[in-house]
C-alpha cells in the first residue's frame, strides 16, 4: 500500500542544508495501523508529509496504492489526495466558516458526488464518530475532542485507501484522546490503513506496528 | 479552471464565507464599493449635468423644443403669418410664441446727466412678445424677481434682464455695460435704429440663460409701433411640443413644408452653440478620467481586502488544498466574493443614484454661477460603469487569491512563508 525507497528530504536555508530524512526505506501493507514515533526533531512529521503527498521529497521514491508518485503532477497529487487519502491534523484543521457537516461534505462534493448522497455520507460519518447531534455546529462551538472527531469524519467519509494522522491526540485531554483512539481502532478493524505520528507511547501501543525514527533514519520497528 | 465542479465548490465556499463573515467587515467593504460606484457615476454625472442644466434651461426658458429664426442675411422671417399657419397645422404642436427682435440700447441717466457726463448706456436685444403666449411656452413670468410680468395692454412698459443692471452683477464686466440705479418703476430710454422711446421698468428678469437676462422685453404691439412694422413678420418662433412628440420629426415636417426657404428651422439640440457641445464632450472626458481613477482606487481596495482575507486564511487555503480541493475552485470562491461585493455595492449605488440622488438634484439643482447643475446619469452608461467596476473587482480579487493559492500547500498549512 505504501512504499518508500531511499527517501531523502533536505531543507535549504541560504547556503545551509539540513537533512531531515536520510534515505528511508519503508513499507506498509493495506489494512495496517502504524504508529510513527521518535523524539522531537527526529523527522516523523516530515516523513508523514512526504508519504501523504503534502510535500515533495528531495529524492527517493514513494509508491502509494501501486502508483509511483514522483511521476505525478501537482494536480494529479491533489486528485490523489482527494480520492485516496484522508488527513487528521494535530490542530483539527476544520474550516471555521463551515459547520461540522459542511466540513465533512466538502471533499465529497469535490469528488463530484451528487449533493444528496454526499450529505448522507457526511451525516453517516459524523454519526459514526458520535457527532450526529452536532451536524450544524460551527467548529468554534465544538470542544477540542469534538473538533478532532469531526476532522476524522471528514478524513474517512469518502472511504480513503490510507488515513494519515499527525499527532491527533496531542491537543486533547485523556478522555478525548481515548475516544479518538477508539475510533481509529474501529476504523482499523474495518480494514482502514492508518499511519499515525505520535509521541505518546500509550497510544502508539494501541496500533499494530510502531516505526521509530531518529535523526532522519528508521531505527527499528516493533 | 472553469469547470462546473470548480464553480460549484467555489460558490459553496464563497457563500459560506460571506454568510459567516463579520457583518462589520462586510458592511465596510460594501460601503467602500458604494462610494466607489458613486464616485464613478456621480462625479462625471455632475460635470456633465453642469452643462446639461444650462442646455435644459436654454430649452425651457428660450428655445423651447423647436426654434425658427431668421436666415443669416435677413432681419426677420419673411411671410411669418403663413409660417405660423403651417406651424398651427402640424401634429404634435402644444404652443408657440412669436417674437419680434431688434438690436438697440437702453439708457438710464439721460434725464439727469450733464453734457460732460458719460451716458449710462447698455447695448441689448429688444424683444417684442405676446406675454401670454411667451409665458405658455417659456414660463417667462416665473423669472420675474422684482416687479411684475407684462400684460397684453401694457403701454411703454418693459421687463429688463438682470445682466443689464449693475446691482445684479457681482463683478464689473468690461465687455458688457450695465445700467446703474435702475429698478422697478425707473424710466429708461430705448434706442432702436435711431428711434427713441421712454419706457418704464415693470419687472426685472433674472435667469442663468443669457438670452433672457441680457434682453429687454416689451409687448409685441408696442414693439411694432416702435420699429414701424405692420407686416407681422417676426424674428423668432419658439415652438413647444406635446409630451412625447419628437422635435426632429416636427422640424423635418416644417422643412418639408418649405419653411426652411425663409428661415432656419432647428431643434433645441441643433440650436446649441458649438462651444456648448464641445464643453459637454470635454466634461464627459474629464468625468471619464476621474472615473478611471475611481476604478483604479476600487481595484486596489478590493485587491487589499482580498489579499488580507486570503493571507489571514492562508492556513485554511493550505488545508483545503491538502484535503484535495482544487486551486481553481478556491480561486473561484474569491472571485465569487469579489463579484458579491461589486454587484451588491454597485446595486445599492444604483438604488441611491436613481432613487435618491437624481430626484434630489432635479428638485434642488446645484446653484452654479451659469447653470442649475443636475445629475446626468443615463442608465445604459451607468450599467457600463457597473460592468467595469465588477470586471475590475473580479480581476483585483482573483490576483491575490491566486498568489496565495499558488503557495506550497504544506508551507500554507504550517504557516511558513
Amino acid at each position: 500500500m505504501i512504499e518508500t525507497k531511499n527517501l531523502v528530504k533536505t531543507f535549504r536555508n541560504g547556503s545551509v542544508e539540513t537533512s531531515v530524512l536520510k534515505g528511508i526505506d519503508f513499507s506498509a501493507k493495506a489494512g495496517e495501523f502504524i504508529a510513527i514515533m521518535g523524539r522531537s526533531g527526529a523527522g516523523k512529521s516530515t516523513f508523514l508529509y512526504q508519504i501523504s503527498l503534502l510535500d515533495d521529497p528531495t529524492s527517493g521514491e514513494i509508491i502509494l496504492d501501486d502508483q509511483k508518485t514522483f511521476e505525478m503532477t501537482t494536480d494529479q497529487k491533489t486528485a490523489f489526495r482527494l480520492s485516496k487519502c484522508g488527513y487528521v491534523f494535530q490542530d483539527y484543521a476544520l474550516l471555521p466558516e463551515l459547520t461540522a457537516l459542511e466540513n465533512v461534505v466538502l471533499p465529497l462534493l469535490m469528488q463530484n458526488i451528487p449533493s444528496k448522497i454526499a450529505y448522507a455520507k457526511a451525516t453517516e460519518a459524523l454519526t459514526k464518530v458520535r457527532l450526529g447531534h452536532r451536524l450544524g455546529s460551527l467548529p468554534t462551538y465544538l470542544s477540542g475532542g469534538e473538533q478532532q472527531r469531526a476532522s476524522i469524519a471528514r478524513a474517512v467519509a469518502h472511504h480513503p485507501k490510507i488515513l494519515f494522522a499527525d499527532e491527533p491526540t496531542a491537543n486533547l485531554d485523556n478522555e478525548s484522546s481515548e475516544i479518538v483512539m477508539s475510533i481509529f481502532q474501529e476504523l482499523h478493524k474495518e480494514g482502514q490503513t492508518i499511519v499515525m505520528v505520535t509521541h505518546e507511547e500509550q497510544y502508539a501501543k494501541m496500533t499494530e506496528r510502531i516505526v521509530r525514527l531518529d535523526d532522519g533514519k528508521l531505527i527499528g520497528a516493533s | 479552471m472553469l469547470s462546473w465542479l470548480n464553480i460549484r465548490i467555489g460558490f459553496f465556499l464563497a457563500w459560506r464565507q460571506l454568510r459567516r463573515a463579520s457583518k462589520w467587515t462586510t458592511g465596510l467593504i460594501l460601503f467602500v464599493m458604494i462610494l466607489t460606484f458613486l464616485n464613478l457615476v456621480v462625479v462625471s454625472g455632475i460635470l456633465v449635468g453642469l452643462i446639461q442644466g444650462s442646455i435644459d434651461a436654454h430649452r425651457e426658458q428660450y428655445s423651447s423644443d423647436v426654434i425658427i429664426s431668421t436666415l443669416n442675411d435677413k432681419a426677420y422671417i419673411e411671410n411669418s403669418p403663413q409660417i405660423l399657419g403651417v406651424i398651427e397645422s402640424q401634429p404634435g404642436l402644444q404652443a408657440y410664441t412669436a417674437r419680434y427682435s431688434a438690436g438697440g440700447s437702453v439708457e438710464a441717466n439721460y434725464k439727469t446727466r450733464k453734457d460732460t457726463d458719460k451716458p449710462n448706456v447698455a447695448a441689448t436685444q429688444i424683444v417684442g412678445i405676446d406675454p401670454a403666449a411667451e409665458d405658455t411656452v417659456t414660463h417667462l413670468a416665473k423669472y420675474v424677481v422684482d416687479g411684475s410680468y407684462l400684460s397684453a395692454t401694457d403701454y411703454d412698459q418693459v421687463l429688463i434682464g438682470s445682466f443689464l443692471l449693475k446691482q445684479y452683477i457681482p463683478v464689473d464686466n468690461p465687455g458688457f455695460a450695465a445700467l446703474d440705479h435702475v429698478e422697478v418703476g425707473t424710466k429708461i430710454r430705448m434706442d432702436v435704429n435711431g428711434t427713441l422711446r421712454e419706457v418704464t421698468v415693470k419687472g426685472i428678469l433674472k435667469s442663468k440663460v443669457d438670452n433672457v437676462s441680457r434682453n429687454v422685453y416689451m409687448v409685441n404691439s408696442q414693439f411694432r409701433s416702435l420699429i414701424g412694422r405692420t407686416d407681422g413678420n417676426v424674428a423668432e418662433i419658439a415652438i413647444k411640443l406635446k409630451p412625447g412628440a419628437d422635435p426632429i420629426v416636427f422640424r423635418d415636417a416644417l422643412i418639408r413644408s418649405g419653411v426652411a426657404k425663409v428661415a432656419k428651422v432647428q431643434t433645441y439640440v441643433d440650436a446649441q452653440p458649438k462651444f456648448l457641445k464641445d464643453i459637454v464632450a470635454t466634461f464627459a472626458t474629464l468625468g471619464n478620467m476621474l472615473s478611471s481613477i475611481g476604478l483604479v482606487v476600487a481595484s486596489i481596495t478590493i485587491f487589499i481586502v482580498i489579499f488580507i482575507n486570503a493571507l489571514t486564511r492562508k492556513k485554511f487555503i493550505g488545508i483545503l488544498k491538502g484535503i484535495g480541493i482544487n486551486g481553481p475552485a478556491i480561486e473561484i470562491s474569491y472571485i465569487f466574493q469579489s463579484i458579491f461585493y461589486a454587484v451588491v455595492g454597485s446595486g445599492i449605488g444604483v438604488l441611491l443614484v436613481y432613487g435618491f440622488l437624481v430626484p434630489l438634484f432635479h428638485a434642488h439643482p446645484i446653484d452654479f454661477p451659469f447653470s442649475d447643475g443636475i445629475l446626468v446619469a443615463p442608465f445604459n452608461e451607468t450599467l457600463i460603469r457597473m460592468g467595469l467596476l465588477v470586471l475590475s473587482t473580479v480581476i483585483a480579487g482573483y490576483i491575490p487569491a491566486r498568489m496565495i493559492v499558488r503557495k506550497n500547500t504544506l508551507d500554507s498549512i504550517l504557516g511558513r512563508n
